[in-house]
């Protein structure tokens, strides 16, 4: 019988948050004859913590939702039945794991390991080729970038490397700012050799001569993986390619909390020691970037891509769609049973994405927002779409970084569409009139629909300027701004039409336009709803005051009859009338 | 240059490292004093309102003293239509303080930040860098329990 060779525990951020520093702590403590190793994320974060066995037939057991105590532990290391964790047929037919394929899998640490599983191939496949072969083959495979933009890598490195500059730059963006998205996190907390592997082939491709990783600061254990990474890079000399005689610079610069530091100029600017905000393109950053100097920037899972195609090109291509081609990692979180990462080929549909992989129920979702703030959301009833660039830029959406939040019928889209302005118009930079103020008074138009005080020639109004803050604004941030709204308003319609004309929440969602009460004849005077009150607006006659009541839905949470719901604002009861 | 700032040294002076040596004084002292200011716009050779100026410009900076135990709620999309702004809502109401925040006695304050990453947890909190996720009240009540136990 095979024997164990190696636990494995998931210790990415997400696996942290669950417990598993408790389960790491708990394997180690038992002074094992075989190694207990911290490893990253395998994209199953609904499942955290994950140990993996690894058995010495090269086979491999999964558990999920380990907990640190000594039964489940001896359990584990019996090799028990309970706890087992196998990813559905029906996923794996749909996943297709070519830039995660170690994520998870190794230990992120690890350099040996790292290039025990094909590491650094690529790299040396690029020396021997040559730069101006790499970018040809960049060129070929038809990558496009992860950062949103989707512009071929292949192309901005060619436009690098054609400058004559003795000092030339390139800048991985690890600035991940669309909230829901966590594809780079993980990407760097689990293979942060395979990132920078990525940089150094685009670095010796473009003869940058400095490389710039920009980060941001809630990321501390990517920065930490990846400084870790860098020191043994460096050590073993990785840096220095065949024919320079310096090394390359490799420099980690933490982000300071400003979204719009993900646009490439406005990044520029906060890497020069600057307030944040984004210039006028052209010149463009490889002609005129950091400090003058010509730079290139692209994203984390861009350069994760690279060893994958340089490896082999023709498997890339084969992935995905025409235009489109290889894979996309996506980041599931909202209203869905699997939260947690998914790496898919280009063009496989929606409705694969959330139902098949997500768990979703069919019927219990109504929309999916993709590319968080700057995107659109796209009903249930258009899942049948493909994922790409250029079929979600038609339905009013982008792919952007690759966020997916999966909206329940429960939600309302109003409410919504108003926290994405709430988030964009505090990141704006202030820099141009429109985004500035434009963005402001469409967040404070949806404010007040939201409170119950909208009036039906808002919706107008916020059509027309979100219109004109498309085309007025200096960058994507402003450009982008309005898509929530717009694309909301493109097809629910009639849920901001119900807000402004009938003063109703369909959703029941919003607090002004929304009541709470109980049912008398399901009602079983428990008291539990009384008790769960944190505000003492449930009488003792089990009556909610809805003057008192916050909506905060405790009440409804813990009431075993289901006898208290939300109810049309002004039919429940309220003691100040 | 005032002393207590010597580490700045360290950094070089070109001013393509302002954000890191803001970051360097927020590290140690917890946020960015005037003394914090006008020690960075000295080692530079900017005006202590350029400086000033980079600085409000970044949401990480702080210029009050945050409590012994930071609690950042996140307000990210996954975490906002899981419910955030009623875990805001309860901390709120918990300890007496809004966003940005800090109790009177110096033990918690409160900021509400954009997605720490870990959304397929949400909602989600970390208090001083430990994440808490699938908050609920009674969850979350515990945990401000267990803290305030601490400090009892
Ligand atoms: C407001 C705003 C925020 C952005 N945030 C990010 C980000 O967090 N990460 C990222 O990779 N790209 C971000 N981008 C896109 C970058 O400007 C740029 O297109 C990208 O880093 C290029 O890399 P790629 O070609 O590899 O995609 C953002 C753009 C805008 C306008
Ligand atoms: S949205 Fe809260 S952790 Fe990402």
């Amino acid at each position: 019988m095979a024997e164990i060779k190696r636990i494995k525990i998931g210790a990415a951020s997400c696996g942290l948050a669950a417990g598993a520093g408790e389960v790491v702590t708990a394997f180690r403590a038992l002074d094992l004859s075989y190694p207990v190793v911290e490893t990253g994320c395998i994209g199953h974060c609904y499942a955290e913590p994950i140990v993996e066995v690894e058995l010495t037939d090269g086979s491999s057991i999964f558990y999920s939702h380990v907990k640190g105590d000594e039964k489940n532990v001896n359990d584990i290391l019996a090799l028990g039945e309970e706890n087992r964790f196998t990813v559905s047929a029906e996923r794996q037919k749909l996943e297709k794991l070519m830039v995660t394929r170690l994520a998870g899998r190794i230990d992120p640490k690890d350099m040996e390991e790292y290039k025990a599983n094909g590491g650094f191939s690529s790299l040396a496949k690029a020396f021997e080729m040559g730069s101006e072969a790499v970018i040809e083959n960049m060129k070929k495979s038809g990558l496009r970038g992860r950062g949103g933009a989707g512009f071929s890598t292949g192309m901005k490195w060619g436009f690098l490397a054609a400058k004559k500059d003795t000092e030339k730059i390139m800048i991985c963006n690890a600035d991940e700012g669309d909230p829901g998205a966590f594809m780079d996190r993980s990407l760097m907390e689990s293979v942060p050799f395979q990132v920078l592997e990525g940089m150094l082939i685009g670095a010796f491709a473009t003869g940058a001569s400095r490389l710039f990783i920009y980060c941001r600061a809630e990321y501390p254990l990517a920065i930490k993986h990846l400084k870790i990474a860098i020191d043994k890079i460096c050590e073993a000399k990785l840096n220095l390619f065949p024919g320079r005689d310096k090394a390359l610079e490799i420099v980690i610069k933490e982000g300071a909390g400003a979204f719009v530091c993900g646009e490439e100029t406005a990044m520029i600017a906060s890497l020069e020691g600057r307030r944040g905000q984004p210039r006028f393109r052209p010149p463009f950053p490889t002609d005129r970037g950091w400090n003058s100097f010509p730079t290139s920037i692209n994203n984390v899972e861009t350069f994760a891509n690279v060893p994958v195609v340089l490896a082999d090109v023709d498997a890339f291509t084969a992935l995905g769609t025409p235009g489109n081609t290889g894979t996309k990692i996506f980041a599931l979180a909202g209203d869905l049973k699997y939260p947690g990462l998914v790496e898919v080929p280009m063009g496989v549909t929606l409705a694969d994405i959330v139902y098949t992989i997500g768990g979703a129920e069919k019927g219990a979702v109504k929309a999916v927002q993709t590319g968080g703030p700057s995107g659109g959301c796209i009903p249930a009833e258009e899942f049948g779409a493909r994922v790409d660039y250029d079929s979600l830029k038609a339905l009013g959406a982008i792919v952007g970084s690759g966020g997916l939040i999966i909206i329940g019928n429960d939600r309302c889209m109003v409410e919504t569409a108003r926290y994405f302005l709430d988030f964009t118009h505090r990141e704006s930079c202030g820099k141009c009139t429109f985004c500035r103020v434009g963005t402001m008074r469409m967040y404070e138009t949806m404010e007040r629909i939201v409170a119950g005080k909208g009036v039906p020639e808002d919706i107008d109004f916020l059509e027309d300027l979100g219109q004109k803050i498309r085309k007025g604004s200096l960058c994507a941030l402003g450009q982008t701004a309005p898509n929530p709204v717009l694309s909301t308003l493109r097809y629910f319609r009639h849920e901001y039409e119900a807000h402004v004309v009938d003063k109703y929440c369909p959703a029941k969602v919003c607090p002004a336009l929304s009541d709470v009460a109980v049912e008398e004849t399901k009602c079983i005077k428990c008291n539990l709803c009384r008790k769960g009150c944190p505000v003492g607006a449930i009488s003792s006659d089990i009556k909610v005051d809805n003057s008192k009541c916050t909506r905060c839905n405790s009440c409804i949470e813990i009431c075993p009859k289901k006898a208290i719901s939300r109810v049309k604002k002004g039919t429940g009861f309220d003691s100040s009338k | 240059m005032d002393k207590s700032f010597s580490y700045l040294e360290e950094l070089g002076s070109s001013r393509n490292e302002l954000i890191k040596a803001l970051q360097m004084i927020q590290n140690r002292e917890g946020y960015v004093s005037d003394d914090g200011i006008r020690a960075a716009a000295e080692h530079f050779s900017l005006s202590a309102a350029d400086v000033e100026g980079v600085l409000t410009f970044y949401a990480q900076f702080k210029r009050n003293k945050p409590g012994k135990y930071e609690i950042n709620i996140c307000d990210g999309t996954a975490c906002h239509i899981k419910g955030a702004p009623l875990i805001q809502e309860w901390i709120s109401a918990e300890l007496g303080i809004k966003d940005g925040e800090t109790t009177s006695d110096g033990v918690f304050s409160l900021c509400v930040v954009a997605c720490l990453g870990c959304c397929s947890l949400a909602p989600v909190m970390a208090v001083n860098g430990k994440v808490y996720g699938q908050l609920d009240r009674k969850k979350l009540i515990k945990i401000l329990n267990e803290y305030r136990k601490k400090e009892a």
